[in-house]
């Protein structure tokens, strides 16, 4: 009796760990966890409730930004253990603690747990602090909720519904702030709709680095604003739209197209760089709305760049290649024309063929690029892309695999040496056949006068292009948002991303010709599906040896490589 | 541009920012001695500062726009500082406050500081001028009119005009709070 008693002491817990209790409910607590830098810091009351299994409402509270602790919404009520004069904790005959409750609500963002503290949300004083808070944000709010793009996903319309009061009691005239404020090339801004949180303020400044954006004027006339002649105009803008809760900040490239709630989210990646940061699809009827970054601690935090969010639009240019065709098919048939390649393929001679493959494609497409090329005995190599890289997510690899290529034995060393080398062995004679899957080699060293010399041109990409438009045989492929797969971002680790939208006309995910191909030419036997594929990869590649499809999850897992 | 800081001003700027552990924690001093010296503070002001303490403009106008005293635009010749709060407010001042911008062509419903077209007065509500006994209570420029009533601010305005227009004529420097 007495031995369970001290186990079960809140003032007793194994190191490193604080008994609280939360509505009725004791748990075991860090004393620190990660702050918004990742630093330990001491654990908070909002935290220790969501260990809990608590939702503390909450508006300028975010877990990845410095805490401001301005709005109060999320006021709860606690008690700490009394201390007798001795100092010492004060116990009921029973042994347990007695709770002195403090008089004041402290806000839980900022707030502390101790040993043995006894933290209180559903009182009736805390929901009337909630529906007081509610009611002083709406006091001047234009309630324009039908026209507002936030709806559906707005903090203060969900916490109205779950803790405010039905109607107001406002009589006085609101005041009234300016709407449609263009603050930069992608963000607009409604003033009158802002509860004031600091968040995008503490984003642009402390997680971009970006000083541009502050509260003016005083009392109900303070606004955000960027200072007069300058614009809001950093690679990372729109992640402001995302972490403001309601629908102050919005995105001009998505604003007034979807409503948010008929939108179907995918899990994804962006494959603008080699980080792949991790996002979700909303699409609508095969069409695509928007990307938003999707939480991934070891790879993007909550955030993606502005380039990659808006990099989607050419998805669904009209140049797309819908059907097979080339200058050797007669019919856009898939079956022809794979019937067509691989006869060719199997004809060619080893050393007098190469491949060139994008790092674009998923790792298990470039597997099946490496079987093709050890049974062909062909060289392989990638289309390097660069541009700027900043200190923030965006890398100057531009491609999403060029690690995956790299560990696949795709991309020569460094990525792109080969090419050259491949355009003068063209030219001499030594390359008689060229595959080229995902890319325009014509944009990168080999012309169209090289690849006329050529007895066998098969080419694959998702618009018609240079290579395409002079090849015997082109085949119609995906955009990544088309198709399922993984990709290896440039520190190694291997991330998945589903299907959003269906191809157009007769496109194909290469995953699936590439397969029909390499059994085709090679005579064996391979399963058709991402999963299988990925199983013989990791059966054969060392850097994906003891990794399971299955393992890599949402957040994906770090390669071996 | 035409924006220029005489060396004084700029000496009397260093030796502030000199006096705190942190060139920024400067920045509230150095903008009343920039309005000391210019009257207001202007969009080059906010620029200026903010260069020298190594801040971004909006951080200075944050503060510029948050704290009454500093003005954006130049003040009248004569500035009247109308107290809002209660004593006064009880004893009529927000009668005064209107009888005085519909004199002056200004809004009352309007916050804020404004400026009569001619350039003369500014008007605004303050908070307590600490005379609550002698309530209701205006300041022009420094000097504190108490009891007013809307005569005595008609009179008050009449005498304002007139003071200027002699200073006019006589070509006087319009440096000094007006003595009634
Ligand atoms: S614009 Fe949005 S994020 Fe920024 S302070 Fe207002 S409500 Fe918060
Ligand atoms: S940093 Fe790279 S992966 Fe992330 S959003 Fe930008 S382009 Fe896409
Ligand atoms: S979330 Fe705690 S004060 Fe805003
Ligand atoms: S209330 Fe007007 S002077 Fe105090």
């Amino acid at each position: 009796m007495k031995q369970s008693q001290q186990s079960n002491d809140p003032l007793a817990s194994p190191p490193g760990m604080i008994s609280v209790t939360v509505d009725g409910r004791t748990v075991l607590v860090p004393r620190t966890m990660p702050d918004w830098q990742g630093r330990q810091v001491p654990t908070t009351m909002l935290q220790a409730c969501e260990l809990a299994g608590v939702t503390v409402p909450h508006y300028c509270y975010h877990p990845k930004l410095p805490v401001a602790g301005n709005c109060r919404m999320c006021l709860v009520e606690y008690g700490v253990p009394a201390l007798g004069p001795d100092r010492k904790p004060v116990r009921q005959p029973d042994g347990s603690l007695v709770i002195k409750k403090s008089p004041r609500p402290a806000i839980a963002c900022a707030t502390p747990v101790s040993p043995g503290m006894e933290i209180y949300t559903s009182t009736p004083t805390v929901k009337l602090m909630r529906q007081s808070v509610l009611e002083f944000l709406l006091i001047n709010h234009p309630l324009d909720c039908p026209i507002c793009d936030q709806a559906g996903e707005c903090k203060l319309q969900e916490y109205s519904v779950e803790y405010g009061r039905a109607s107001s009691r406002f009589a006085e005239t609101k005041v009234h702030k300016n709407k449609q404020i263009d603050l930069g090339p992608r963000i607009m801004l409604d003033q009158e709709r802002c509860i004031l949180c600091s968040r995008c303020i503490r984003f642009t400044r402390d997680v971009v680095g970006d000083d541009a954006l502050g509260i003016i004027n005083r009392g109900s006339y303070s606004a955000i604003a960027a200072y007069p002649g300058t614009t809001f105009d950093n690679n990372y803008t729109l992640n402001t739209a995302d972490i403001c809760p309601v629908g102050a900040l919005t995105s001009k490239d998505f604003r007034f197209q979807m409503r948010v709630w008929f939108l179907k989210e995918t899990m994804s990646l962006c494959a603008s760089c080699g980080t792949g940061c991790n996002i979700v699809i909303g699409s609508r009827e095969n069409c695509i709305y928007r990307f938003t970054p999707r939480q991934n601690d070891a790879v993007n935090s909550c955030w993606m760049c502005d380039y990659g969010r808006l990099n989607y639009r050419w998805i669904e240019r009209t140049d797309r290649l819908t059907r097979p065709g080339g200058s050797k098919l007669t019919s856009p048939d898939w079956e022809d024309a794979i019937n067509g390649i691989a006869a060719a393929l199997k004809k060619a001679v080893p050393g007098h063929i190469a491949i060139v493959a994008s790092a674009r494609l998923t790792n298990e497409e470039l597997y099946l690029v490496r079987r093709l090329a050890q049974f062909l005995g062909a060289p392989t190599d990638c289309v390097p892309r660069s541009g700027p890289a900043d200190n923030l997510l965006l890398c100057a690899d531009r491609n999403p695999n060029t690690k995956g290529a790299q560990l696949l034995g795709i991309a020569a060393s460094p990525p792109g040496v080969n090419l050259p080398v491949f355009a003068r062995l063209i030219r001499n004679g030594t390359i008689r056949s060229l595959l080229v899957f995902g890319e325009d080699v014509t944009r990168h060293g080999i012309t169209a006068d090289d690849l006329a010399r050529l007895d066998f041109l098969a080419a694959s990409d998702i618009h018609t292009n240079g290579t395409t438009a002079v090849s015997h045989y082109f085949l119609p492929g995906c955009a990544h948002v088309e198709k399922r797969g993984s990709f290896t971002n440039v520190h190694g680790r291997i991330q998945r991303f589903e299907k959003a939208v269906d191809p157009p006309g007769l496109a194909r995910p290469e995953l699936h010709w590439l397969r029909e191909l390499v059994c085709r030419v090679t005579g064996q036997s391979m399963g058709g599906t991402v999963e299988s594929v990925f199983e013989a990869m990791r059966a054969e590649v060392p850097a994906f040896r003891n990794i399971a499809w299955a393992d890599l999850g949402d957040h994906g897992v770090a390669t071996h490589g | 541009m035409s924006w220029a800081l005489p060396k004084e001003v700029e000496e009397k700027v260093d030796s502030l920012v000199g006096r705190y552990p942190q060139p920024r924690s400067a920045v509230v001093m150095v903008l009343h001695a920039l309005q000391e010296h210019f009257g207001c503070i202007s969009p080059e002001a906010i620029e200026w500062t903010a260069r020298k303490l190594g801040l971004r403009p909006i951080n200075v106008l944050e503060l510029v726009t948050f704290y009454p005293m500093f003005r954006r635009e130049p003040f009248g010749r004569f500035h009247l500082r109308i107290c809002r709060t209660l004593s006064c407010a009880l004893a009529g001042s927000h009668q005064l406050h209107r009888h005085i911008c519909e004199r002056l062509g200004l809004n009352p419903e309007k916050p804020g500081p404004q400026t009569s077209a001619d350039g003369l007065f500014t008007v605004e509500f303050v908070e307590c001028l600490a005379s609550c006994g002698t309530a209701p209570v205006i300041m022009c420029n420094e000097t504190q009119h108490e009891q007013m009533t809307i005569e005595q601010v008609d009179k008050l305005l009449d005498e304002c005009r007139c003071k200027c227009r002699t200073e006019r004529q006589g070509g006087l420097a319009a440096e000094h709070g007006f003595e009634p």
